[in-house]
């Protein structure tokens, strides 16, 4: 009874938690996409746009579902939640945190373990190619079948190297459950360099993450590896014929993946939920950042841009405190503190994914392939040899 | 390869390989509304896979019947219909139909303020359709953000525009004889302010774009044709300098003074999207020395030219002279009489070389008005630029010839 109440306690918080966080990663996204392109992002629902995630959701599940005539209605429905389910599905093995006391029950930050965690994690991102695909063929139309064809072709491609990039600090965690990678990444060099698999000897993980975050790129179908939707030859690529509930099934599968190559990628390479200081120094560095963001408010609200402005800053500069005391609270300090640190990773990855959507064109498809089959794919398998060679010289 | 039709080249594997390949191949209709089109031009296209194994742009989605209109207006009122030709390059087209008539007229004089002020503003017009350009092109391969930093320039140049005819696009500003107003004071400090910023700017957006691996590699060779099919087709402007021929109306053929000026004509030799690329992000350097010149040398004096029977009278003129008060009358009512005869003038559009064929039967309304299109020649070329190309060079090579649908249409 305990068990099945905790366990539903827990898939109740993360589902709305993440949720939450795919709408407004795209709030982000929109908004920091904006300021690279010189222009405000959503101003209007709510202050600076904070509501438009719910207006989005509300506009788009209120649109009438419609069908077109010319579709395989079975596939062509089926594509979409084929698509969503699977990319929430992943969320379901990742760890956010270490073993927690909340009112003295002990229990993990994480929905599940599975021994086999990472190839879980694999396996899906594997089959998740089936929902653009059927997409794209259910679709029965040029530019959705060119998308499909297109994205399941990227898709399978850049797996092999994503695959490989993995297993090379597999070799060094020596585990496949994902509470054991983040324990296996604990600790500290010389008592400043941390243990992250980056960073991590016999053979620092640098190329790996690298290659990790490229093919990360193509598996989620972002600039510059976007061919799937290349907006201006596709139309809208395999979601073209597309609307209301079940292209917002698309969006949000799109953005899922996006934040589960970020949530790996800092589970694997960047030590999860550890923090990169050693000592209790970094015990408060959230809130000296909370701290600053808050001056940084007040210093705008004082100087008012805008004429709200000297409403919304001092607002926002007041929640950052209260959030920066509540950082110094003992009590929830051990939960806090991991979720800081992996939100903070995680995040800066997905402020990388946004970049380099403002900055880079897009490649051509046959350059595309050309490009993981001869470049990405060989340097993995090097860098799998190498580590694999280190890693048998030098045993711990 | 003799001239035969797509079906009646021979395949190896006879009939049947042959039936095959024609069933593999879609016919995929981009356009007249197509993200990548910038206005409605429809190309019908046949692709193999992702090949392309034939196009033809289809065009006539635009046509507004311009030229015919021109033949039932004034020639004073047809200025306002060349802002319509293409509406990227306004100026351009409000120039070339200025010289034209006065070409007609024959024995009229611009004073020199009029034509380093048309100089200006049609190079200032350049560089706002080349940022145009530059900013849908890298849109349309992918780095959005280019689009906005271009249109950050060119919103200080339509507010330019804005400041001296109370317009931003439809501008009608170069009149036959003259100028239509005289620019508004503080306007040459604005221009000046903006064209010594401009080079740093450029600058920027190369950053982005020029050393960029992947900017490079959907460039570069893309979109080849050959001197040969460009000269007899038509081609003009920057595609036909990019492939190495150093042909500009400025140089060859000077008008409205542009002998007086330094530049060079910009020159690739790549053939390719990637060379008209340089060579129109050479030519905004290099209009922006033209206008820093312009503006350093600018003459004194009259901005429209002693033409009583051309242009409209000053308005003190007319509360102190009879006769000036007769022309204003007569030229608002009738119209300006321009002598019989036929006249081919051209001038450098942005996008190439654009020129008017008009005939005038010494009536107040032209006999004929016809506009040889830069956008129009350099759109047949389409069908040879993407044929064995991919579907996404397409985009690449469209982008490149920088074509106004209201320039291909009229």
């Amino acid at each position: 009874m305990n068990f099945l109440l905790l366990t539903l306690i827990k898939v109740a918080l993360v589902a709305a938690v993440f949720l939450t966080a795919l709408a407004y990663l795209q709030w982000i996204e929109r908004k920091v996409l904006a300021h690279i392109q010189l222009r405000p992002g959503p101003y209007r629902v709510g202050p600076h746009g904070l509501l438009q995630p719910l207006a989005d959701v509300i506009k788009l599940v209120t649109k009438e579902g419609f069908i077109p005539s010319h579709v395989n209605k079975f596939f062509y429905v089926l594509a979409p939640f084929v698509a969503v389910a699977l990319a929430l599905t992943t969320i379901s093995v990742l760890p956010f945190g270490p073993e927690i006391q909340v009112f003295g029950i002990h229990t993990w930050m994480q929905l599940t373990d599975l021994k086999i965690g990472v190839l879980f994690v694999l396996a899906v991102s594997a089959v998740s190619v089936y929902g653009v695909a059927l997409a794209g063929w259910a679709s029965n139309n040029k530019y959705s079948l060119l998308g499909g064809l297109r994205s399941s072709a990227q898709m399978v491609s850049y797996e092999l190297p994503y695959a490989v990039a993995i297993a090379a600090p597999l070799l060094l965690l020596n585990t496949l459950s994902f509470r054991e990678i983040v324990n296996a990444q604990a600790g500290f060099y010389f008592g400043f360099i941390p243990r992250w698999s980056v960073f991590q000897l016999p053979f620092p993980q640098i190329f790996s993450f690298v290659l990790f975050l490229i093919a990360g790129f193509a598996e989620t179908n972002r600039i510059p590896f976007d061919l799937p939707e290349a907006e201006n030859e596709l139309v809208a690529g395999y979601h073209t014929e597309y609307s209301s509930m079940k292209f917002a099934a698309f969006f949000m599968a799109e953005y899922a993946n996006m934040i589960t190559v970020a949530l790996v990628a800092t589970l694997l390479f960047l030590g999860g939920w550890h923090p990169p200081l050693p000592g209790a120094i970094s015990n408060y560095i959230p809130t000296a950042v909370l701290v600053l963001v808050a001056a940084i408010c007040f210093y705008h609200g004082a100087q008012p841009y805008r004429k709200w402005d000297r409403f919304t800053f001092p607002i926002a500069g007041v929640i950052s405190l209260l959030l920066a005391g509540l950082f110094l609270v003992p009590l929830v300090q051990p939960i806090l503190m991991p979720l800081f640190w992996f939100v903070a990773k995680a995040g800066l990855l997905l402020f990388i994914f946004i970049w380099v959507r403002g900055t880079l064109p897009r490649f051509r498809y046959d350059q595309l392939m050309h490009f993981a089959w001869t470049f990405l794919f060989p340097v993995a398998i090097l860098n799998l040899l190498v580590t694999g060679l280190l890693v048998a010289l030098f045993p711990k | 390869m003799p001239d035969l039709k797509e079906e009646e080249i021979p395949l190896a594997g006879g009939e049947a390989r042959a039936e095959e390949t024609r069933k593999r191949r879609m016919t995929v209709n981009m356009g007249p509304q197509h993200p990548s089109t910038h206005g409605v031009l429809r190309v019908v296209v046949d692709l193999d896979g992702e090949v392309i194994t034939q196009a033809a742009p289809d065009i006539g989605y635009l046509h507004t019947g311009i030229e015919k209109q021109c033949e039932a207006i004034n020639w004073h009122q047809v200025v306002t219909l060349t802002d319509r030709v293409d509406y990227l390059a306004n100026l351009s087209n409000n120039l070339v139909y200025a010289l034209a008539v006065e070409k007609l007229i024959g024995d009229i004089e611009i004073p020199p303020k009029a034509q380093w002020m048309r100089v200006m503003l049609a190079e200032l017009q350049r560089l706002s359709s080349h940022l145009v350009w530059l900013g849908t092109h890298a849109l349309d391969l992918g780095a959005m953000s280019m689009l906005f930093y271009c249109f950050r320039e060119r919103e200080e140049l339509l507010r330019i525009f804005e400041m001296f005819s109370g317009q931003r696009m439809m501008t009608s500003y170069i009149r036959p004889g003259g100028l239509a107003l005289e620019p508004p004071r503080g306007w040459h400090q604005r221009v000046k302010k903006f064209a010594d910023i401009f080079p740093s700017r450029i600058d920027e957006y190369e950053t982005l774009l020029e050393n960029n691996p992947i900017w490079l590699k959907r460039t570069r060779g893309v979109g080849y044709i050959s001197v040969e099919d460009m000269l007899t087709e038509g081609i003009t402007g920057p595609m036909l300098r990019g492939a190495g021929v150093a042909w500009d109306i400025r140089k060859s053929e000077p008008y409205s003074s542009y002998e007086k000026f330094d530049f060079q004509i910009a020159t690739r030799t790549g053939n390719d999207v990637y060379s008209r690329y340089q060579v129109r992000m050479e030519e905004m350097r290099q209009s922006t020395r033209i206008i820093q010149q312009a503006l350093d040398g600018m003459p004194e004096g009259p901005w429209k030219a002693d033409a009583p029977k051309l242009t409209l009278p000053d308005r003190e003129k007319m509360k102190t002279q009879m006769e000036a008060l007769i022309y204003h009358f007569k030229i608002v009512t009738e119209g300006v009489r321009v002598p019989a005869g036929e006249v081919y003038q051209a001038v450098e559009s942005p996008r190439g070389e654009i020129a008017y064929y008009v005939v005038s039967d010494g009536t107040s309304k032209p006999y004929r008005v016809y506009m040889r299109t830069p956008s129009f020649g350099n759109v047949q070329a389409l069908g040879t630029l993407l044929k064995g190309r991919l579907l996404s060079d397409s985009i690449a090579a469209m982008g490149s010839m920088d074509f106004v649908l209201g320039d291909v249409d009229r």
